[in-house]
């Protein structure tokens, strides 16, 4: 057998024209982005590699552990189940994109607050399930959140604190809510509804 | 004025976590998210057959494909010397196949590419010619005479028994059943599982020629000990081994061994000599990497009629896989089997133990446990329900005859480990009263009259948590200390690192809050890192729930050696003799005259500008700390069950969990972990295995077949503690993380066992999947061994 370093062979810097490429065009945390891609890019791999938004992350390859879950168009999908050209012209909301530069979104408050992740990486699909959840029932029961994330495992935490990170959120989102209103009430008016 | 210790998050603090500012931002940094220019990227052919001669690998249509820039195989690593490597526990390992193949899922074949697409395609590309062989998929095939030698590549091996092992006394055993009025016996299987982290495993090898330095970024929760095996295998010099540790997605023992995916990147980078990146799949996880468990136990108990145990018998018969890479501390081969019945009196027990190669993964992890401890302590409570059950005595009851008594610690363990402390009684009561045990019994009897199947499960145990000492636990000679090293800077801010490994334990903050215990510089001035070679102190790694017992414990030792020192500075500053320094939390001052002193703030800045004459400038220093004594946290489970007898299903009701794990450094991450814990027990009862049909093919290599338990049937947990302070630890704390994994599962397969007690059925295999309930609901007897694989009509 010839040495490995014969049967290296010299980079041409890529795969080479052969590969097909298509154009997508999309809005990723509120920002116009585009990228040549592959038609066989997972949407995944797009934001992770190709944006470098790593806080969407990949866990299990068939749709089951939801690590990857982003929003496209306020949906919650699996990016890893997704390719990339099909979120050609669509909007898609990823974990990088849920607090401002100087506040946490209530969601994020609301999962470290109540121990919400230990290793934290189911962390960002969790929070992008809930976010969808909250949108849809700004007040959900425990079952109702429960069903809500039941697309999405977590191997650490047990989910209690997860749930209760939720009801967190809920409680501070329809508290803001209020105070958004005609008067500041104060906060004890969280949770009804 | 003293500090109040809470406010700067210290011993006690519910202190919320520091790691998670960037969690809960998608900024962690794990394996997958770190890329180096011109990283290339491997991915890994597994082979399709349980086992199977190779006669060839074509790899030339890999090749062909632009962007594949290396295929490597096994005779490839065989020129190199590096097909086989060691194991953890003194046996070999194929790195990628050469002769045979013997599990399936097996590394055959790794493909380097321009992109992990192209590298996948080259894998899809590559021919190999197999021929078939047997597969021997448990135990007893594996011992059936004329069975397939498996490891025909070891010299001497002549069976697929992987050893023979004893331990206890035989004959005192024997004298005990000789005067038994009753004997007790049950037989179980513990089904393989996995620890499944949810990100897999993954390195980035990155070999740089010109300065000989090899940086590894992986997946691993013992860094160290990785050094020392690359160190080993490679052939390379240690000091130019640079392993790093990042974020990890979960560990659970998964990422202790070392894998063929890591061997073969860092090969890879150094022909290449560029950074070469792998990461695994879910499946290439599941079906490869070190699983749990896999173990049938068999056990007889010697009773008098009065309640007391008077000795036991057990024997385990444990399927390792292919190659024998347990990852234990080497001198027990079945891990710390022999822990069982420590929390009970029981004067003689023996056990004997035999482990066998399978054509199956290798690699029987610590999951969640310290080595085999879940084993032990499921056989424990499942032989004491059927025991208490033998004697018509309530389960409650029984138990409470034979716990070891508050006076009686220190206590030898029929096995001879040294228990040194606990208040066994008191958490068992704690937790029935909790439950409402009496009240439960009495809704049971009245449900079972309308025909309903109410049952309650206790769970009641102590583990050895945090090896070790020394003298007994050693993984390859290297013993099992741990290590801390404490830099105060001259602004009072400090550097803390240590030699274990956080996967989610959180011990970003939770070290700090020792730190605060002992100098009472607030946790948030405290910065802990952990996971690189370079920088970190040598120590064994995170597992087997040891990072409190013993680097915790290294955290406080090297705190009270900065504390020494800075009574030194003090003196100084204040103008006193160190005798007339007095300490409370975060400053020191004079003997009779508290108004004058100095912070432990003051004595950092004078340690870097106005030591004392002779003194050696800084304030830092490291602590290597041998554990005198495992520690001993004690929990009492308790489940209550409905069972629907028209189909089998369980339901939860209620779980009460009750908790001595000694001082708790931050209430809000024990009971994280609990919960945690408590929710893999929840799995292993209920759902979570790995079986393979009779070709050796694994059924539960993705999540569609290994079922994890989602948000929607995990039940609620309700929490509560007693506190024994760990007699010998600096703060008293115990291990914790992996207690409810090791007690739980018991608590739930004795309850449905209790609910359906009427049947005479005395055990149902885990997992108790619904048919295998209903089977022994209208069959009236146990189900036992792997659930059997479901074929297609």
């Amino acid at each position: 057998m010839s040495t490995l370093f014969e049967e290296v062979r010299p980079s041409d810097g890529g795969a080479g024209d052969a590969v097909p490429v298509r154009r997508v065009e999309l809005t990723v945390n509120g920002e116009r982005r585009a990228a040549d891609v592959e038609p066989r890019l997972l949407l995944a791999h797009l934001l992770r590699n190709g944006f470098r938004l790593t806080g969407t992350h990949t866990g299990c390859d068939t749709t089951n552990c939801g690590a990857c879950t982003v929003l496209y168009d306020g949906v919650p999908v699996k990016s890893c189940t997704m390719f990339a050209v099909q979120a050609d012209g669509h909007e898609v909301l990823t974990v990088e994109g849920l607090a401002t530069a100087s506040e946490l979104h209530p969601i994020q408050e609301g999962f470290k607050d109540e121990h919400g992740l230990q290793c934290g990486f189911c962390t960002p699909g969790m929070m992008l399930a809930a976010k969808a959840l909250l949108e849809e029932k700004p007040n959900p029961s425990e079952d109702e959140i429960r069903w809500a994330l039941s697309g999405n495992l977590c191997r650490c935490t047990g989910y209690q604190n997860i749930v209760k990170a939720v009801m967190w959120a809920a409680e501070k989102l329809g508290a803001n809510v209020e105070s958004d209103g005609a008067d500041d009430a104060g906060d004890d008016a969280g949770g009804e509804g | 004025m003293a500090l109040d210790e809470i406010k700067i998050g210290g011993l006690g603090a519910s202190r919320r976590r520091v790691e998670d500012n960037r969690f809960i931002r998608g900024k962690g940094n794990y394996i997958d998210d770190i890329a180096l220019p011109w990283m290339l990227h491997m991915e890994i052919l597994r082979s399709p057959l349980a086992h199977a001669r190779i006669r060839s690998i074509d790899v030339s249509a890999a090749w062909a494909i632009p962007g594949v820039r290396m295929v490597l195989t096994g005779d490839m690593l065989a020129a190199r010397n590096l097909a086989w490597m060691p194991t953890l526990s003194y046996d070999t390992q194929a790195v990628l196949a050469t002769d045979k193949v013997r599990f399936q899922g097996q590394e055959v074949a790794c493909v380097v590419a321009d992109d992990p697409y192209i590298a996948k395609d080259g894998c899809e590309a590559i021919v190999v010619d197999y021929e078939p062989l047997p597969p021997i998929v448990n135990p007893s095939q594996a011992k059936a005479p004329g069975a397939p030698l498996i490891r025909d590549d070891k010299t001497g091996q002549d069976s697929n028994v992987v050893f023979d092992w004893e331990v206890g006394d035989r004959e005192g055993t024997d004298r005990a059943f000789a005067q038994a009025d009753v004997v007790s016996t049950i037989d179980m299987h513990y089904p393989r599982s996995h620890p499944s982290p949810i990100e897999a495993c993954g390195s980035i090898a990155d070999f740089n020629r010109a300065t000989s330095k090899l940086t590894v970024y992986m997946t691993t929760q013992a860094p160290h000990i990785i050094r020392a095996a690359v160190a080993l295998v490679a052939e390379l010099p240690e000091h130019m081994i640079r392993i790093v540790s990042p974020d990890l997605g979960g560990g659970f023992g998964n990422k202790v061994p070392v894998y063929p995916g890591y061997v073969v990147s860092i090969l890879a980078s150094i022909l290449l000599e560029c950074p070469v990146k792998w990461i695994e799949d879910k499946s290439g996880n599941l079906i490869s990497t070190g699983f749990g468990r896999d173990i049938y136990l068999k056990g007889e108990m010697a009773l008098r009629n009065d309640g007391r145990i008077l000795g036991v018998r057990m024997h385990t018969d444990s399927d390792h896989g292919a190659f024998f890479s347990d990852a234990q501390p080497s001198k027990f081969k079945i891990g710390l089997m022999h822990s069982a019945f420590s929390c009970y009196d029981v004067p003689a027990a023996h056990l004997t133990a035999q482990g066998v190669y399978t054509n199956k993964a290798p690699g029987g992890v610590a999951y969640r446990c310290s080595f085999r401890v879940t084993e032990a302590m499921y056989f424990q409570e499942r032989m004491v329900q059927a025991a208490a059950a033998d004697l018509g005595m309530d389960q409650a009851e029984f138990r409470r005859i034979n716990l070891v008594r508050d006076d009686d610690f220190p206590h030898r363990t029929p096995w001879g480990f040294l228990t040194d402390s606990g208040q066994y009684g008191k958490c068992l009561d704690l937790g029935l009263e909790a439950i409402g045990y009496e009240d439960f019994l009495r809704q049971k009897e009245e449900a079972r009259q309308r025909g309903r199947l109410l049952g309650i499960g206790i769970s009641t145990m102590t583990e050895p948590l945090g090896a070790g000492n020394s003298r007994e636990y050693d993984i390859l000679g290297i013993k099992m200390f741990d290590s801390a090293e404490l830099k105060v800077h001259m602004t009072g801010k400090a550097l803390l690192r240590t030699g274990a490994k956080t996967q989610g334990q959180g011990h970003e903050t939770t070290w700090a809050q020792i730190v605060a215990h002992e100098l009472g510089i607030p946790a948030e001035d405290v910065l802990v890192e952990e996971g690189d070679t370079d920088t970190a102190p040598f120590g064994m790694g995170t597992y087997a729930s040891r990072s409190t017992p013993v680097a915790g414990a290294a955290v406080a030792m090297v705190s009270r050696k900065i504390r020494a020192k800075a009574r030194k500075i003090a003196a100084h500053l204040l103008e006193v003799s160190e005798e007339d320094v007095e300490w409370e939390l975060g400053r020191f001052s004079v003997r009779g005259a508290p108004d004058r002193g100095v912070t432990i703030q003051e004595c950092a800045i004078a340690a870097y500008s106005n030591m004392p004459d002779g003194m050696e400038p800084g304030l830092e220093n490291n602590a290597y700390y041998d554990p005198p004594n495992l520690t001993w946290p004690f929990a009492c489970y308790i489940a209550t069950v409905e069972v629907d007898p028209e189909t089998g299903v369980w339901d939860v009701l209620r779980v009460v969990a009750v908790d001595d794990c000694g001082v708790r450094i931050n209430p809000m991450i024990v009971e994280g972990q609990i919960m945690g814990g408590l929710t893999e027990a929840y799995a292993m009862a209920n759902m979570q295995f790995i079986t393979f049909d009779e070709d050796g093919n694994c059924i539960g290599s993705n999540y569609m077949d290994y079922l994890l338990p989602t948000a929607w049937e995990t039940p609620g947990f309700e929490l509560h503690e007693v506190v024994t302070p760990c007699p010998h630890h600096p703060i008293g704390a115990k291990g914790i993380g992996e207690c409810a994994t090791v007690g739980g599962p018991a608590a739930f397969v004795n309850a449905v066992i209790d609910a359906i007690g009427d049947t005479g059925v005395r055990n149902i295999d885990m997992p108790l999947l619904p048919d295998r309930v209903h089977e022994a609901i209208t069959q009236g007897h146990d189900v036992s061994g792997a659930p059997p694989v479901r074929t297609e009509p």
